[in-house]
Formats: structure tokens, sequence, C-alpha cells
């Protein structure tokens, strides 16, 4: 039986295992809208199409499972730009769909035309222009199994107009695509890692998003222990190992630990575990951790000796090659490193972490150390970009993988109620949380009219300072406290919250926090304004490209006290 | 300097996927040439690319990133034949004329078009003695030329990928052991 283009669209989402999609519609993609109604896959109506591809993000970051977003041409498509660009970066299987004006009508500017195959060549895994009904299947196929496979990635596929309302047969088998051509090469450079392992005095861990992609939480921790060797996590690996694991030492880099990065520069031997040595975790390169020899391994051979020359690289997944590593581990005495590691961080959490004064001002630190708390570590938390992500990564223990959902490498503020909503689709059991600054909270607030039309169950902390409050941190350091369009005004956003029909509350007190939080956890979705402190900052911190061991750290209370 | 030889899907906008590629990725290409191969849907460009060792092989990552790369061979430090094809029109009137032609068959090069003002010339070799021919004509003012870009080919046994199936990296450590590449 011929199908139309849009029907096979649709059957060949439900063939890959889609139950939910996020999109908005529009005229070129009528057709395929037109044609859902038929099939058994729930569409979430969106906001704005920015928020349909962090929605995307959110789902499959939470389950691990390929997300889905759809839009219109034009507009609708260069409105996903940017959630395609923050799943990109982070490595998150995602497939968006566009429709596109007809195939007759491309390259004359038809109206509501973009390249946007063009457009996003950068920043997907690979794109494809169908024109054809017969071209649909193989397409979709194919994508799905690019988004997912290796390191995964966004991919987007723009159908035209006429290959929707085309007609075909559909052979599913003849669809599939050609695993061969889509198999990469391998790659393994370098001296022995064992050896290099076994002989380590002061080695360390660098556990990053990999470790989850791969599976590997379980071989990565048996190995950690085997060895005895401790754990430093990028922001996206947080989760990966749990936090309360005594050889977790916590996040590196610009906003890291002070004894985690001061570990990092002191080690001997760097086991990078899928993580990429980004910027923002390894400061200036020319004196990051001199004394170590490393070892790298990730999925992506495009990432060895990128920013860091290694001494020895191997490509594949976390789990098979840590997997193959353990019975070859010998069981060293390293006592006295983790000794001296211990030692830093009595030193270092004293003047980094619980200095907050207990004054009766509302600090987000507390805010965020009391919902994780409240909620016994176990939410999913979606943060935001700013000085409240940072805050999350240092007081929400996450000991489950997947329970913290940021934008990292793209970092990308309005990402976290979007994502949120997403993550909550594909996890409907989980408590869900939002931490989302007030700036970032105000450029994807229209999505809280998604949630409650879709009845969704989420809570969101907005940590109000009035400021957009990471980048007057980098005023008050580097930039005199020149405030430079930095201060924000916001609505009442208790009154907003009830407007939308959501239960809403302000906090402005440590000693009405817990009431409100566990009221809110009442309810079936809830907002709570919490106005914190306006002009506090995070602590410690690497100034951009500065040697990792040079933080600035919070400053003793006696100081404090005299500035004030 | 860096040559590789990339095999790719003969698909519209792969050359796009390719340039986009170096651009964003700060490669700097010295030159680039596509053409079919002898297998049907089947191009290969050759790329040659301005980096040192560290720098190939993050190209040749990159390249394999792009899904409608088939395979991609440094083939800097392989026993390869290496041509540049040039067509160069030169200003010949007169005394010069004969000059010209004389240079041209020193450089085992063809005068392919004549008119009473100019010469073309038609040559080819590696990028060197084409470079070296066009030193050697300038001072008769060249008025207009152009080159290819450097094509090359391994010698000896290696092949052009079948359309399916790809180089593993067993396959390439095999083909080394062999003494194929
Ligand atoms: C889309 C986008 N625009 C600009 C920035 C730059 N930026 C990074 S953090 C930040 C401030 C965020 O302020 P807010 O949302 O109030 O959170 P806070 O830092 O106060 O916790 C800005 C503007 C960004 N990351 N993303």
């Amino acid at each position: 039986m011929a199908l139309t283009g849009a029907q096979i669209l649709w059957e060949s989402l439900v063939r890959e295992g889609v139950n939910v999609v996020f999109g908005y519609p529009g005229g070129a993609i009528l057709p395929a809208y037109d044609a859902m109604l038929d099939y058994p896959i729930r569409h979430v109506l969106v906001r704005h199409e920015q928020g349909a591809t962090h929605m995307a993000d959110g789902y499959a970051r939470a389950t691990g499972k390929v997300g889905v977003a759809i839009a219109t041409s034009g507009p609708g498509a260069t409105n996903m730009v940017t959630g395609i660009a923050t799943a990109m970066m982070d490595s998150s299987p995602m497939v968006c769909i566009t429709g596109q004006v007809g195939s007759a009508l491309i390259g004359t500017d038809a109206f509501q035309e973009t390249d946007i195959t063009g457009i996003t060549l950068p920043i997907t895994k690979h794109n494809y222009l169908v024109t054809r009904a017969q071209d649909i299947a193989p397409a979709i196929r194919e994508a799905f199994a690019i988004a997912a496979n290796g390191r995964p990635g966004p991919v987007l596929v723009d159908i035209t107009k006429d290959a929707q309302l085309g007609t075909c047969e559909l052979d599913w088998e003849a669809a599939a695509p050609d695993v061969a051509q889509l198999e990469r090469p391998g790659h393994s450079s370098g001296v022995d890692p064992i050896a290099l392992i076994n002989a380590a005095q002061r080695p360390m861990i660098l556990a990053g998003r990999g470790v989850m992609l791969g599976n590997a939480e379980q071989e990565v921790l048996e190995f950690a222990v085997k060895a005895r060797i401790p754990i430093a996590m990028t922001l996206l690996g947080i989760g990966g190992v749990p936090a309360s694991h005594p050889l977790n030492l916590g996040m590196m880099g610009m906003h890291g630990e002070a004894w985690v990065n001061t570990a990092i520069q002191e080690s001997d031997l760097l086991i990078a575990l899928g993580m990429r040595f980004d910027d923002r975790v390894t400061g200036n390169l020319k004196t990051y951790a001199p004394h170590a020899r490393k070892i790298h391994v990730d999925i992506d051979p495009a990432e060895f000796n990128k920013n860091v020359k290694v001494d020895a690289a191997i490509s594949g997944n976390v789990r098979d090659i840590v997997g193959r590593w353990l019975p070859h581990i010998t069981e060293p005495n390293r006592e006295a490193w983790l000794d001296h590691i211990g030692e830093l961080k009595g030193d270092a959490a004293v003047r980094d972490i619980q200095n907050l004064p207990d004054d009766g001002h509302l600090y987000a630190a507390h805010v965020i150390n009391d919902i994780w708390h409240i909620t016994e570590g176990k939410a999913i938390v979606v943060t935001d970009v700013g000085q409240h992500q940072m805050w999350e990564a240092q007081y929400y223990r996450h000991d489950q993988p997947r329970t913290l959902i940021t934008s990292g490498g793209l970092g990308t503020m309005g990402f976290a109620l979007p994502a949120a909503i997403g993550a909550k689709m594909g996890r409907p059991d989980a408590e869900v949380w939002v931490v989302v600054g007030d700036g970032g909270f105000q450029m994807t607030l229209c999505e809280l009219a998604t949630m409650v039309q879709e009845d969704l169950d989420v809570k969101i902390a907005i940590i109000n300072n009035g400021y957009l409050g990471m980048v007057r941190q980098w005023q008050e350091f580097f930039y005199q406290r020149r405030y430079a369009a930095t201060p924000i005004s916001a609505p009442d956003f208790q009154k907003l919250g009830e407007a939308y029909g959501v239960w809403s509350a302000t906090v402005s007190t440590r000693a009405d926090l817990a009431g409100v939080v566990a009221t809110a956890r009442q309810q079936r979705g809830a907002l709570i304004d919490f106005r914190v402190e306006q002009e506090d900052s995070v602590y410690p911190m690497v100034p951009a490209g500065a040697d990792l061991h040079k933080m600035i750290r919070r400053p003793s209370p006696i100081a404090e006290t005299a500035a004030d | 300097m860096h040559t590789f030889a990339v095999y790719v899907d003969n698909k519209p906008g792969v050359l796009n996927r390719v340039a986009s590629l170096f651009r964003r990725r700060g490669f700097n290409i010295e030159s680039l040439t596509v053409g079919h191969t002898e297998t049907e849907g089947l191009s290969r460009m050759t790329i040659v690319v301005d980096t040192d060792e560290r720098g190939a092989q993050l190209v040749e990552a990159n390249l394999y990133k792009l899904i409608p790369v088939r395979r991609v061979d440094n083939i800097t430090r392989r026993p390869a034949i290496s041509r540049d094809l040039a067509m160069i029109k030169v200003a010949a009137a007169g005394d010069g004329r004969t000059q010209v032609m004389q240079l041209a068959d020193v450089y085992r090069a063809r005068i392919v078009d004549v008119s009473t003002e100019t010469l073309v010339i038609e040559a080819t070799g590696t990028e060197e003695k084409i470079d070296s021919l066009v030193e050697m004509l300038r001072p008769y003012k060249i008025v207009e030329m152009v080159r290819t870009g450097r094509v090359v080919m391994a010698r000896g046994g290696a092949m052009t990928p079948a359309k399916t199936g790809r180089r593993t990296r067993q396959s390439v450590l095999e083909d080394a052991a062999a003494g194929s590449v």
C-alpha cells in the first residue's frame, strides 16, 4: 500500500521507538502535522522552536534515547539553531525534522525558505535535504543511527513539502542504513597505558560525560577502587561517579574545588575518560598538570592531542577500554597521595565552601544545599547557565547518573526550563527541579505555558539576584565593578507563575526556605522565586586562561566583615 | 605539508562539508582537487594541507567525522607520483617567441595554442617543476595562467576502496605489515 511521505515520516519515527516529539507547526510542515494525528505519538506543543530543541535534548540527556524536535521551514528552522548547537557541543543525540518549501522553489527565496542544511552544517553531526517521498525512510533511519552511535549528536532532516505529499511504498528493510559505511576507524597510539597506571605515584582520573554516554559508571568506579585512584569530574561528568564516594573529589576546572585543581597540578598521571580537555577545565595549557603523563580515552579520535598533548590515546567506549584494563591493574599503595589530597581538602573546604556567613541573608549556595537535603539528593536537576549553575554543581551532590542536566559546552542561557520539560517527559516518575537565574529564566519562560498545557510536574527554583550574576562577577573581578548592562529587572515571578496557573511562592530568608520547598513538593508544578544576596560570587575561580592552581578564593569571613 | 587522498561519496554538498570543516577548524588548505574515481558514486579528493604531524592526525580524524567520507589516506610519506597541470598563456611576439618555445621544450611542455601575440603552453609535472617553468616564463610576461593543483597517487598496490566497506584500523595495520601502504 502506498503511503504519503508524511505518513512514512511518522511510520519511521514509530518504528524507531519514538513516542514523543517536541514541535511547532507551520506551512511547510503541515502535511506532516496532518498525518501525525493517525500515529501513536505524543506531540508537545512548545512556545518557541528553541524550546523544542532543548526539550528534545533534555529528554535525550535524561533517558539516553534520541530526542526528536520538529518545526516548519524558515523561521521555525532558524529558531532551532541554538538548541542544535547546544546538543552538538554536549554530544546529545537528537533528530530535528524541518519542513522545507517545495523542491521546485528551492533556491528562489520562496516564502519561508532558508538553507537550513547549509546553516546547520557545522553544528550537526550530519544533515539531509530530502526532496522525494521514497528518500524519507532511509534518511530517518540513518539519522537515528548517526545521532545515537559513536559520539552522539544532533542530526537534521529537512523535508520538502512535495516530499511529504508524494506517495510511494514503504520498504523498511531496504531503508536500513549501511552500517559498514557508518563505521569509523579506531585509534590507538603512544605508550602502554597499563604500565603508566601501575607505575604512577600520584594518578588522577578525570571523568567526563563519556563515562555516562558509554554506560561505564561501574567499570570506572571499579577501576578507581582497585587502583586507589582519586576521581575528578568535569561539569558534564557529574553523576557518572557518586558524589558521596570517598574517592570522588568533586568538580575540576574554572569553578572546581580548590583541592581538585591543586591535585591535578601535582599529579604525575592524568587518566582522562570521556572528556575533552576543554579550556574551562585546563586553564592555561602551558602550565597545565606539568608533572603528569597523560592517558586519553575517548570515543572520538579527533579529540586526541587537540588541546593537550597526551602520552597514550585510545579510542573507543570507556566501558570496553577500562574493562580491558581491569585485570591488569595492580593494587599499589597510594595512601600517601590520598592522604595528601585529604589535607588539601581539609584546608580548602573551610575556606571556599562552608564559609558563608549565617547572617539571615539568603545565599544561593544555601538554597541549593537545602534543596539537596530536602530532595535527599534524588532529584533530576536541570540548570541554566551562570552562577547558579556552578553553585548547583558544587552544592547539589549527585549520586546517580543523568541527574544533572546542564548546558556545558555552549553554555546556553534559556536551556533549563525547556530541557527540564523534556527530562520530565522522558522520566515521568522522577522529581525534576529547574535551577535557573532571573536572567536565563526570562529567555525561555514562555515554556511555562507548555509545562501547564502538558500538565507536567516540574519544580522551578529561580535564583533571583537582580543581576546577570556571572557576568557581574567577571565585571567585579576584572572590570573594576563597572556593571555595564548586568543589573536586570524582572516581573514579580510569583505573580507571573500564578498567571500561568503554576503554584508559586517567594522566599527571602533562609528560615522560610525549608517550609516553602516542602509545600512546593506537594504541588503539581511549582515556582519559587528565591531572592538571594545580590552581589555574591562563585568561589573558587580560575580566571579564564590563568594557571589552574591560581584560584581566586573566597575572602575569609574576617576580611568580609571588614569590608561591610 | 601533508597530502591526503580522500574518498568521498559523490553527493551534492560534499565539497562544501569538507571545505567547511577545514575553515572552522582552522586547517590551511594549500590545494584541493576533486574528480571521479573508477568506482561509480565515489569521488577522490587530493588535499594538500599546510600543517605539522599533530595537525595531520587531527585533519584525518576530523575528516572521518564527515559521514560521506569513506576513506582517508595520508600519503605524505608514501612513495607516490605527484602531478600538477598548468596552462600558461605567454605574450610572445617577435624575438621572444623562439626562446619561449625552446624553454617549453626543455620542460617537456607543449605549445597547444598559437596566436600572433601569444602562445599557450601546457605543462604537467611536479609542482616544483611547474613553479620553475613559471619563473622562467615570467620575464616574457605571463598574461593568463591556470593550474589544477596537485593530484597524487601512491605507487604500488594501494587501491580505491569498494563502494561500501571502510578501511578499519586493523586493515590499515595489516596493509602496512604487508608493505602495501
Ligand atoms: C544565550 C546566552 N547569552 C549570554 C550568555 C552570557 N552569560 C553567561 S552567564 C550570564 C548571566 C546569567 O545571569 P542569570 O541568568 O541571572 O544567572 P546568574 O549568573 O545570576 O546565576 C550571561 C549573560 C550566555 N551564556 N548565553
